[in-house]
């Protein structure tokens, strides 16, 4: 399953590249409408890229009335991406969404980086999500919890029926003739190759805590990439960065995927998930004459 | 072309678009495309000029004859043609899509502004052009009466729009994808964050340009 991570494509400025998807994750939907933050707001960084967009959406009012029905005639289904700034708020929003056919499942983001987070902790807003929505639940976690396997353990007691792992890495990017902050927040987003190994270690670790699904995501350029994040336990896997400079990276990443999968054996990329957790198979010799000269004693 | 580079690549089947639309042209070994617009589309060519000022343009400036470089284009809204009396007002850099706008407008008069005398040889790509130096300013040599189609640094942008309230502008902004999906390039639009790459990058023109196509292709310089 192939996705684009929330906030890294807009359907109806692109439906082509949306269609390629299994799903699509729409930008995070607060309750109230919001500018986002003030420009400048990316940076490109030595190994990845910094956001600070700052939640821009139109409002959970408007998103369902104008922005949903134009999603739904993509016959893409849609995950929305859902915020706020109290559990309230979460539940405002999952409860609006739980009537609506359209939606798929809404996905929980609990770890936006650029705007101030809610009082409560991750897995109170997930409860108070779960009493709102009979949605399927993606809890969206941040790479930056000190122990994000206890963080998703919470989550799936509160009712979460799957993990989205994981949003960006609080990064700061210096304007080089100035030495100030090249963004206007001065922090953002860190995403992209120098967050692909964080995001693996986030997969592995919660697959072997939680029996929860898992959409992967960071980094992610590559059939091998995705690969790599349903070995670790992924069975989705989410594309960001990669879609600003590729928008052809749907389609070729899964076929790279399906590719790189049966290079290893595996029947489908999905017959890989959780193998990085397996102990490692020794490998037959497949030459019986080079095994019989081996235990040659000279 | 002065300090200035121009990157010419083979345009193989991509479309030159509208004057002033843009590219995102993918500089190798970086993570980004670039935006760039286009400076002139003779017979199988796509020619970019560039302001080597960052690892990106610098990457793309060094990039090799027949070296595959990515595109993705034509992009945004360009300059409205439909105009009796077109002035085309740029200043540095912002000169870029000036050659293929003067070409589809039939070469009307251009008025072009540069810091140094070395920035200013880039003004032989323009024909039919005004030439002022820093410290004098294309806003000290604009006359009244023209229909202004403009591009340069914000603040020659404000204050041409000053002058000539109706000038299409074309502004310029940070930019990770061109086609509308990472709200990076947001500016203030009529009191409003918008993204500049889908509501422009020219304003002020009362015309949308051609529909974002986003389907890159690779192209040889």
């Amino acid at each position: 399953m192939i996705l684009n991570a929330s906030g890294c494509l807009d359907a109806l400025a692109a439906p082509d590249v949306a269609r390629e998807l299994d799903a699509f994750v729409t930008k995070t939907v607060t309750p109230l409408p919001r500018e986002g933050n003030a420009p400048v707001r990316i940076a490109e960084t030595e190994a990845g890229m910094l956001n600070s967009i700052g939640l821009a959406n139109p409002g959970i009012d408007r998103f369902l009335a104008d922005v949903l029905p134009r999603l739904e005639a993509l016959a893409v289904p849609i995950w929305v991406s859902v915020g706020g700034f109290s559990a309230d708020d979460y539940a405002l929003c999952c409860s609006l969404l739980d009537g609506r056919d359209e939606v798929a499942a809404v996905e929980v983001n609990v770890s936006c980086p650029n705007v101030a987070a809610a009082d409560e902790a991750a897995h109170e807003i997930v409860r108070a999500a779960r009493a709102a929505t009979g949605k399927p639940l993606y809890a969206k976690l941040s790479p930056s919890l000190a122990d994000i396997a206890a963080v998703a353990l919470a989550a799936a007691e509160a009712g979460a029926d799957g993990l989205s792992l994981v949003n960006t890495l609080r990064g700061l990017a210096l304007d080089g003739r100035t030495l100030r902050p090249a963004l206007a927040t001065a922090t953002g987003g860190l995403s992209g190759p120098a967050l692909r190994s964080v995001a693996l270690a986030a997969v592995y670790t919660c697959y072997a805590a939680t029996a929860l699904p898992v959409v992967g995501m960071g980094g992610v350029e590559s059939g091998r990439h995705a690969l790599e994040l349903v070995a670790a336990g992924a069975s989705g896997v989410a594309l960001g960065t990669i879609l600003f400079a590729d928008p052809a990276a749907p389609g070729r990443i899964r076929a790279e995927l399906s590719a790189e999968a049966a290079r290893h054996g595996f029947a489908s990329p999905l017959a890989a998930r959780g193998c990085a957790h397996d102990p490692v198979v020794k490998v037959e010799n497949a030459r019986p004459e080079a095994r019989r000269l081996s235990t040659l004693k000279v | 072309m002065g300090p200035y580079r121009l990157l010419r690549l083979e345009r193989g089947p991509v479309e030159p678009g509208i004057p002033g639309q843009f590219f995102m042209l993918r500089a190798p070994g970086r993570l980004l495309p670039r935006p760039m617009s286009l400076c002139l589309a003779p017979k199988g060519e796509l020619w970019f000029l560039l302001d080597v000022i960052g690892a990106g343009t610098r990457a793309l400036a060094d990039a090799q004859p027949r070296e595959k470089v990515g595109v993705l284009g034509p992009l945004g809204t360009g300059f409205r043609l439909d105009v009796p009396r077109p002035l085309l007002v740029g200043g540095g850099i912002g000169i870029a899509p000036f050659p293929y706008l003067s070409e589809r407008l039939g070469r009307p008069p251009a008025l072009l502004g540069f810091r140094s005398l070395l920035h200013a040889e880039a003004a032989a790509l323009v024909p039919d052009a005004e030439v002022v130096v820093e410290p004098a300013l294309v806003t000290e040599a604009l006359p009244s009466g023209r229909d202004v189609l403009a591009c340069g640094p914000e603040p020659m942008l404000a204050a041409v729009r000053a002058l000539a309230p109706d000038a299409q502008l074309a502004w310029e902004a940070p930019m990770a994808c061109g086609y509308g999906a990472c709200y990076g390039c947001a500016v203030e639009i009529e009191g409003r964050l918008r993204r500049l790459c889908v509501d422009g990058p020219v304003l002020g023109g009362r015309v949308r340009g051609l529909a974002p196509a986003v389907a890159g292709r690779d192209l040889a310089a």
